[in-house]
C-alpha cells in the first residue's frame, strides 16, 4: 500500500453497510494528481457508492478518505467537499433542465455561492467568457440559448461535464458519461476526457470496454465492494478472476 | 436582473387600477347612482386582496422551490394577531370593562396585569414590525430546523400542517393571553381612523393594493435574480447544486422567511378589514385552501397566485351564500378537477407558447419503482 | 344500600317476629330518651338481636313509629303500619302513632350498628360493602362485632375486607396492646391504597414502633401507587395509542407501502363509523334482539363499504397521479371535502348516536386499575387487526404481490402481475382497514361527518414517526405517542400534551428524517 504522499485522493479501508450488506468492504484505492483512472466492475460492485462517499453522500462506517494529502473528506458535506475541487457528474445525466444552457454553466462557474450574493449578481464580462469557452469545450456552441430539458441526451452529458468544468475542480468523478450515447458521441467523450485529464485528475465509472480501452489509463476492478485486481487494460482483462465476475466469457 | 417589462409592471399596475377605480366608485357617485360602489365591496376586495398576498407567498415557496406548505396561514394569522393586538390595544377605555390597559378578554378573567408579549402593541409601528417579525422568526426556526436534515417533499408538507395545528390548538387556550376561542374582535380605530368609517376602509383596500403590488415586484425580484435561478435548480434537482457547491438549505431559507413575512404582511392588512382574528385561521384546512388559489391560477407565475385567490374567493363568496350545501362539494371538486386536468393553472392556458421557460411545472414525471 | 337492607329487614321480619324475643332495649326507642336510644341501638346490634336490622333500617329511612302505649309499628310504603315484634298488621293513623326522630348521637350509633348488623346479611356483597364502610369510618365501636362476624365468614375476600376493618379499628383504639396494633398496621399496608396510607397517617397517640411501622407503611403504599398510577397511564396510553394504531394503520399501507399521500383517509374511518351508525339504525328497527352483535356485524361490512370506496378513488383518481405526491394530497384532500359533505347531505350535520353493546360496556377492576371493557375491546381489536394484517402481507398470494409490486414495479409487471388491480387492492385494503377503525372509533368518539378530520393529522404523524413502509414502526410508534401523550397530559393538560407530543414529533423528524425504523439504501431513496 502506498501512503497518503504525492496523492490526490487516497482511500484506505473505507467500508459502508446499508441493513446489513455491504456495499463497500475495505476498499483502498490511491489516486495520484493528474491521474485519470477507470473503474469498472459489475452491478452492486459498489463503484457509485465509493463515488457517494468521496463526494460525502455518504458517510462510510470506517476508513479514511483523504483529498490532497490533508484533507478528511468524511467530516464535510457535500457542498463544503464540492468547495474542496471535487466535481461530480451523475450516472443520469442531471442538469437544471428549465433553464438554458447558458445559465446551466453560469450558476456551475466557481464563485460565491452564498444566497446574499446570488441576489445581487449580476454576470460579469469575466464570466460571460468563461461561459463561452466552455460552450466551446462541450461544442454547444449554437446551442447556447436552447433549454437544457430540450437537449439530446449526449447533449446533456456533455452539458454536465462542461458544469463540472465551470466548478474547476481538481478532481472529477464521472459516472457512465457514455451511456446511452452513440458510437461517434462515445468516441468524442473519450476524447474530451482525455483533453480535461491534462489538467485535471479524473475518475471514469463505466461499464463500456470499447470506451474503456479507449481512454487507455489504468484500470481498477471492483468486485464486492472490495478492489479485485488493477493494473493496465491488458491486465486486468486476462486476469482470470476479472473474467469470471465480470468480463465473462 | 429584473428588466422593466410587461410580465413585471402589468399585474401591480392592475391590481392598483382597480383598487383605485372601486374607490373612486366608493366616494364619487352618490350612493343612489348606478356607478355607487358600496362599501362592503371595497372591503370584500381588501380581504382578497390580503389573501392574494399570502397566495404570492406561498407561491414563491411552492413554486419556486417544491416546498409545499400546508402551515403558510399560520403566518398570516400570526400577522393578523399582531396587529389584531395593536387593535385591541387601541379600544382603550371603550371596551365593556372600560379598562384602559387590559383587553375585555383579559378582565373577563380576572388578569390584573397585562402579559410581557403584549408590551409595546400600543404602538402602531411595533406591531406592524412584530406582523413582519414574529412570522419571519418562526420560519427561521422551522426552516432551519426541517431544511437542515433535508426533510423535504410530503414530509415536510405534513409537518407544516403538524405545526399550524399545534398553534391552533394552542391559540385555542385562554390563558394563551390571546382571547381564547373567541380570539381578538370589537376593534374601535386604527391609528385614530375609526375603522367603521369608510374613508378608513377605503384607505384600507388601497393599502392593501398597495402592498401587494410591492410584494409582487419583490418576489418578482427574487425569482428573476440569479437566486431565483438557483431556487428552481433546487427544486428540480437539489443533489445536483449540492454537488456544485451550493447549500439549497440556506436558499430555501431565505425564500421560506421572506415568504413568511410576506404571508405576515397580508395577515396584518387582514384583520382590520375583517374585524376579527380567532384561531380558526390557524386550521389546517385554510392553508391548504391557500394551496389551491395558487394552483388555480398557476403555480410558479405569481400572477397565477392572484388571480387564482381572487377568483376562488369570489366562488367561495358567491357559494357560501346562494348555495352553501354546494360550496364544498365546489371546493372539493377544484381541488380534484385542477390537479387531474389543470396541473399547470389557468394563467398558462392562455399561454401562446407551450414552453414556459423559466418556472415551468415539470410534466408527469416517471413513476417512482 | 339502606333500602337494600331495609328490603332484606323486611323479607327477614316474619322469621324474626315468630322467634319473637323481646327486650327491653326496645322500649327505650319510645322514650324519646335519645342518649337511651343511641345505647339501645348499639346493644341490640351488639346482641346480634333478630329485630335489630328491621328497627334500625326503620329508624333510618324514618319509618318507626311509637304507639302510645309504647309498641313499635313499621309504617310501609303503602302507609299502613306492622307491629315490629309480631310482623302483624296493625290499625293506626297519624293521630294516635307518633314518628320516632334521631338526633346526631342517635344518627351515629345507627349508621355504626347499621355497618356492624351488614356484616351478616346472607348476600357477600353487601357483607363486603359493610366492611368496607367500617375500614372507612374505622370505628372502634364496631370492633366486637367484626371480630365474630370474621371468625363465620367464609368467603376468603369477604373474610379480607373484614380483617381490614378490623385492623382500621384496632388502630384507631386507644387501648388496643402494641403487638395487635403492628398487627393491624400490616394489615392495613398490606391493602395499599389511598385510604389506607391516610389511615396510618392519621393514629392517634401511637407508640415509637407503631409509628415507625406506619411511617414505612406509608412510604411503601405511596410507591405502590405511584406504581399504579405509571400503570394507568400505560393503560390509557395504550388504549389512546391502540385508537392511533388504528386509524394510522390503514394509512401506513396507502402512504407507507404505496406512498401515497390519501388524505382523504379520515374521510374513509369517518365512513365506518357510519356504516356502524346504518347497522344498529337497521337492527334497532327490525332486530332488536341481535343490538349486541351490530358492531361485529358492522366490521365486516365497514370494511367491505369502506375498501370498495376505496378502489372507486384509487381507479378514478389516483391512478392518474402517480408518481405526484403533492399532487395526490392535494386531490384527495379535496375528495375529503367531497365526502365529508356528501356524509352531511345525507345523514345531517349534527352527531349521530352509536350505541355500546352491553358486552363491551363495564369495567374490569385490576389491582389498582379500572379497564373499562369498551377501552381493552379496541385495544385487542387493534392489536387483531395488526397482526391479521400481517399475516396478510406475509402469508397469502396477495400480500406477496403487493410486496413484490412496491419492491420493484417493473419487475412485477414483468413477472405478469397485474399492477394495477394490485394498486387498487393494496389501496382497498388500505382503506378497508380504516373503515374497521372507523367501528371502533364510533364506540369512542363523536359520530359526525367531522370524525375523520380529527385523526388524519395524528395518523401521519405516527407513520412518520415509525418509519414510513415499515408496519411495525407503525405500531410501536402508535403506542408509544399514545403513552407519551398520557404521560404528558397530567403535568401540561390534554391540550398542551398534545402540542408538546407534536412539537416533539417535529423534533423527532429532524432528527431521524426517516423515523424511528427507516428503510435504508437504494430503495429509501427511489
Amino acid at each position: 500500500m502506498s501512503g497518503v504522499s504525492g496523492s490526490i485522493l487516497y482511500l484506505d479501508g473505507v467500508s459502508v453497510s446499508f441493513d446489513g450488506f455491504r456495499a463497500l468492504n475495505n476498499l483502498s484505492l490511491v489516486l495520484a494528481p493528474g491521474e485519470m483512472r477507470a473503474v469498472i466492475g459489475p452491478n452492486g460492485a459498489g463503484k457509485t457508492t465509493m463515488m457517494d462517499v468521496i463526494t460525502g453522500k455518504t458517510r462510510p462506517d470506517s476508513g479514511a478518505v483523504i483529498f490532497r494529502t490533508d484533507t478528511d473528506l468524511t467530516r464535510l458535506d457535500e457542498p463544503a467537499i464540492a468547495a474542496l475541487g471535487i466535481g461530480r457528474k451523475f450516472q443520469k445525466p442531471t442538469v437544471f433542465e428549465p433553464l438554458g444552457v447558458h445559465e446551466n454553466l453560469l450558476l456551475a462557474l466557481a464563485g460565491n455561492r452564498a444566497p446574499r450574493h446570488a441576489l445581487f449578481a449580476r454576470e460579469s464580462a469575466a464570466e460571460r467568457m468563461r461561459v463561452e469557452e466552455l460552450l466551446d469545450i462541450i461544442r454547444l456552441v449554437e446551442h447556447r440559448h436552447r433549454r437544457a430539458g430540450d437537449l439530446s441526451h449526449g447533449q446533456k452529458q456533455w452539458l454536465e461535464i462542461g458544469m463540472l468544468l465551470a466548478q474547476e475542480p481538481d478532481l472529477l468523478l464521472v459516472d457512465e458519461p457514455v451511456a446511452g450515447m452513440t458510437d461517434a458521441e462515445t468516441a468524442e467523450t473519450a476524447r474530451l476526457l482525455r483533453d480535461i485529464n491534462r489538467s485535471k485528475s479524473v475518475v471514469v465509472v463505466e461499464h463500456d470496454m470499447d470506451f474503456v480501452r479507449a481512454l487507455d489509463v489504468k484500470v481498477t476492478v471492483l468486485h464486492e465492494g472490495s478492489v479485485l485486481a488493477e493494473g493496465s487494460i491488458d491486465h486486468v482483462s486476462n486476469d482470470p478472476r476479472v473474467v469470471e465476475v465480470y468480463l465473462g466469457r | 436582473m429584473m428588466r422593466v417589462s410587461f410580465a413585471t409592471l402589468a399585474p401591480p399596475a392592475l391590481v392598483l387600477g382597480c383598487a383605485v377605480l372601486l374607490v373612486l366608485g366608493n366616494v364619487v357617485p352618490a350612493a343612489s347612482s348606478p356607478f355607487h360602489v358600496p362599501i362592503f365591496a371595497v372591503s370584500l376586495t381588501g380581504k382578497y386582496l390580503a389573501y392574494a398576498i399570502l397566495a404570492l407567498a406561498l407561491d414563491l415557496v411552492w413554486g419556486y422551490v417544491g416546498i409545499l406548505s400546508l402551515g403558510h396561514a399560520a403566518f398570516f394569522a400570526l400577522g393578523s394577531y399582531a396587529m389584531g393586538m395593536y387593535l385591541m390595544r387601541e379600544i382603550g377605555r371603550r371596551g365593556v370593562y372600560g379598562n384602559a390597559t387590559l383587553p375585555d378578554f383579559m378582565v373577563f378573567l380576572n388578569w390584573t396585569k397585562l402579559p410581557w408579549y403584549w408590551y409595546g402593541f400600543d404602538h402602531f409601528a411595533f406591531a406592524t414590525l412584530m406582523a413582519l417579525v414574529v412570522p419571519g422568526l418562526l420560519a427561521l426556526v422551522f426552516g432551519f430546523l426541517a431544511f437542515r436534515s433535508r426533510v423535504s417533499g410530503v414530509y415536510l408538507s405534513i409537518i407544516t400542517q403538524a405545526l399550524t395545528f399545534a398553534l391552533l390548538l394552542a391559540f385555542f387556550r385562554n390563558n394563551m393571553g390571546f382571547g381564547g376561542n373567541n380570539g381578538l374582535t370589537d376593534f374601535k380605530d386604527i391609528a385614530g381612523f375609526p375603522l367603521q368609517a369608510d374613508s378608513t376602509r377605503n384607505g384600507l383596500l388601497l393599502a392593501t393594493a398597495l402592498a401587494l403590488a410591492l410584494a409582487f415586484l419583490l418576489a418578482r425580484f427574487v425569482v428573476l435574480s440569479r437566486l431565483g435561478k438557483i431556487l428552481i435548480a433546487v427544486r428540480d434537482a437539489e443533489s445536483r447544486t449540492r454537488f456544485l457547491g451550493y447549500r439549497p438549505e440556506s436558499y430555501k431559507l431565505f425564500v421560506f422567511v421572506l415568504s413568511a413575512v410576506i404571508a405576515g404582511i397580508g395577515g396584518a392588512l387582514y384583520v382590520p378589514q375583517v374585524g376579527i382574528i380567532n384561531p380558526s385561521e390557524f386550521s389546517p384546512a385554510n392553508s391548504i385552501e391557500a394551496v389551491i388559489w395558487v394552483a388555480v391560477g398557476g403555480r410558479g407565475t405569481l400572477t397565477g397566485a392572484i388571480i387564482g385567490a381572487v377568483l376562488v374567493n369570489l366562488g367561495k363568496t358567491y357559494f357560501t351564500s346562494a348555495l352553501p350545501d354546494f360550496w364544498l362539494y365546489a371546493l372539493g371538486g377544484l381541488f380534484i378537477l385542477t390537479t387531474l386536468f389543470l396541473p399547470r393553472g389557468l394563467v398558462r392556458l392562455f399561454e401562446a407558447k407551450p414552453v414556459a421557460a423559466l418556472s415551468e411545472v415539470p410534466a408527469t414525471k416517471a413513476r417512482a419503482a | 344500600m339502606r333500602l337494600v337492607l331495609f328490603l332484606i329487614g323486611l323479607v327477614l321480619l316474619p322469621a324474626f317476629a315468630r322467634a319473637g324475643d323481646p327486650s327491653n332495649a326496645y322500649s327505650a326507642f319510645a322514650s324519646g330518651d335519645y342518649d337511651a336510644m343511641a345505647a339501645a341501638v348499639t346493644e341490640l346490634a351488639a346482641a346480634a338481636d333478630p329485630h335489630a336490622g328491621a328497627v334500625i333500617a326503620a329508624l333510618q329511612a324514618g319509618r318507626l313509629y311509637a304507639t302510645e302505649d309504647g309498641a313499635l309499628l313499621i309504617r310501609g310504603d303503602d302507609g299502613n303500619y306492622t307491629d315490629l315484634l309480631s310482623g302483624k298488621p296493625v290499625a293506626a293513623d297519624e293521630d294516635t302513632v307518633k314518628k320516632i326522630r334521631m338526633n346526631n348521637a342517635v344518627r351515629r350509633a345507627v349508621e355504626a350498628a347499621e355497618g356492624g348488623l351488614q356484616l351478616f346479611a346472607a348476600d357477600p356483597a353487601t357483607r363486603r360493602a359493610a366492611a368496607e364502610t367500617l375500614f372507612k369510618s374505622h370505628d372502634t365501636a364496631a370492633l366486637s362485632a367484626l371480630t365474630r362476624a370474621r371468625a363465620k365468614e367464609r368467603d376468603p375476600s369477604v373474610a379480607e375486607a373484614m380483617a381490614e376493618a378490623e385492623a382500621a379499628a384496632i388502630v384507631m383504639s386507644p387501648d388496643a396492646p402494641e403487638a395487635a396494633k403492628l398487627h393491624a398496621v400490616a394489615v392495613i399496608r398490606a391493602r395499599g391504597d389511598l385510604e389506607a396510607s391516610a389511615l396510618l397517617a392519621s393514629i392517634p397517640s401511637p407508640t415509637p414502633a407503631v409509628a415507625a411501622a406506619a411511617h414505612n407503611g406509608i412510604v411503601a403504599i405511596q410507591r405502590v401507587l405511584q406504581l399504579w398510577d405509571v400503570a394507568e397511564s400505560v393503560f390509557y396510553g395504550l388504549s389512546l395509542g391502540s385508537v392511533l394504531l388504528l386509524a394510522a394503520i390503514g394509512l401506513a399501507i396507502t402512504f407507507g407501502v404505496m406512498g401515497v399521500i390519501n388524505m382523504a383517509h379520515g374521510e374513509m374511518v369517518m365512513i365506518g363509523a357510519y356504516v356502524t351508525f346504518v347497522v344498529q339504525e337497521i337492527i334497532r328497527a327490525h332486530a332488536p334482539g341481535l343490538f349486541g352483535a351490530s358492531v361485529v356485524i358492522a366490521v365486516p361490512l365497514a370494511f367491505i363499504v369502506a375498501g370498495a370506496i376505496g378502489i372507486a378513488i384509487e381507479r378514478g383518481l389516483i391512478r392518474f397521479l402517480y408518481g405526484r405526491p403533492l399532487e395526490t394530497l392535494l386531490a384527495t384532500w379535496g375528495l375529503s371535502l367531497v365526502l365529508q359533505q356528501a356524509v352531511r347531505s345525507i345523514f345531517g350535520p349534527t352527531n349521530r348516536d352509536v350505541g355500546t353493546p352491553s358486552w363491551m360496556s363495564g369495567a374490569l377492576p385490576l389491582g389498582g386499575l379500572t379497564i373499562t371493557l369498551n377501552r381493552l375491546t379496541i385495544i385487542l381489536f387493534a392489536l387483531a387487526v395488526f397482526a391479521a394484517l400481517m399475516a396478510l402481507l406475509r402469508y397469502t398470494s396477495l400480500g406477496l404481490k403487493m410486496r413484490a409490486v412496491t419492491q420493484n414495479r417493473a419487475m412485477a409487471a414483468a413477472m405478469g402481475i397485474r399492477t394495477p388491480w394490485i394498486d387498487a387492492l393494496t389501496f382497498g385494503l388500505g382503506s378497508g382497514v380504516a373503515g374497521m377503525a372507523g367501528v371502533a372509533l364510533s364506540q369512542i368518539d363523536n359520530v359526525s361527518p367531522n370524525l375523520g378530520q380529527g385523526y388524519i393529522i395524528d395518523s401521519f404523524m405516527v407513520v412518520v414517526f415509525g418509519g414510513v413502509g415499515n408496519l411495525w414502526g407503525t405500531a410501536l410508534g402508535a403506542l408509544l405517542l399514545g403513552i407519551v401523550n398520557k404521560f404528558l397530559e397530567p403535568f401540561a393538560g390534554a391540550v398542551l400534551g398534545k402540542i408538546a407530543v407534536l412539537v416533539l414529533v417535529i423534533l423527532f423528524i429532524q432528527r431521524r428524517p426517516r423515523g424511528l425504523f427507516p428503510l435504508k439504501g437504494r430503495a429509501a431513496e427511489a
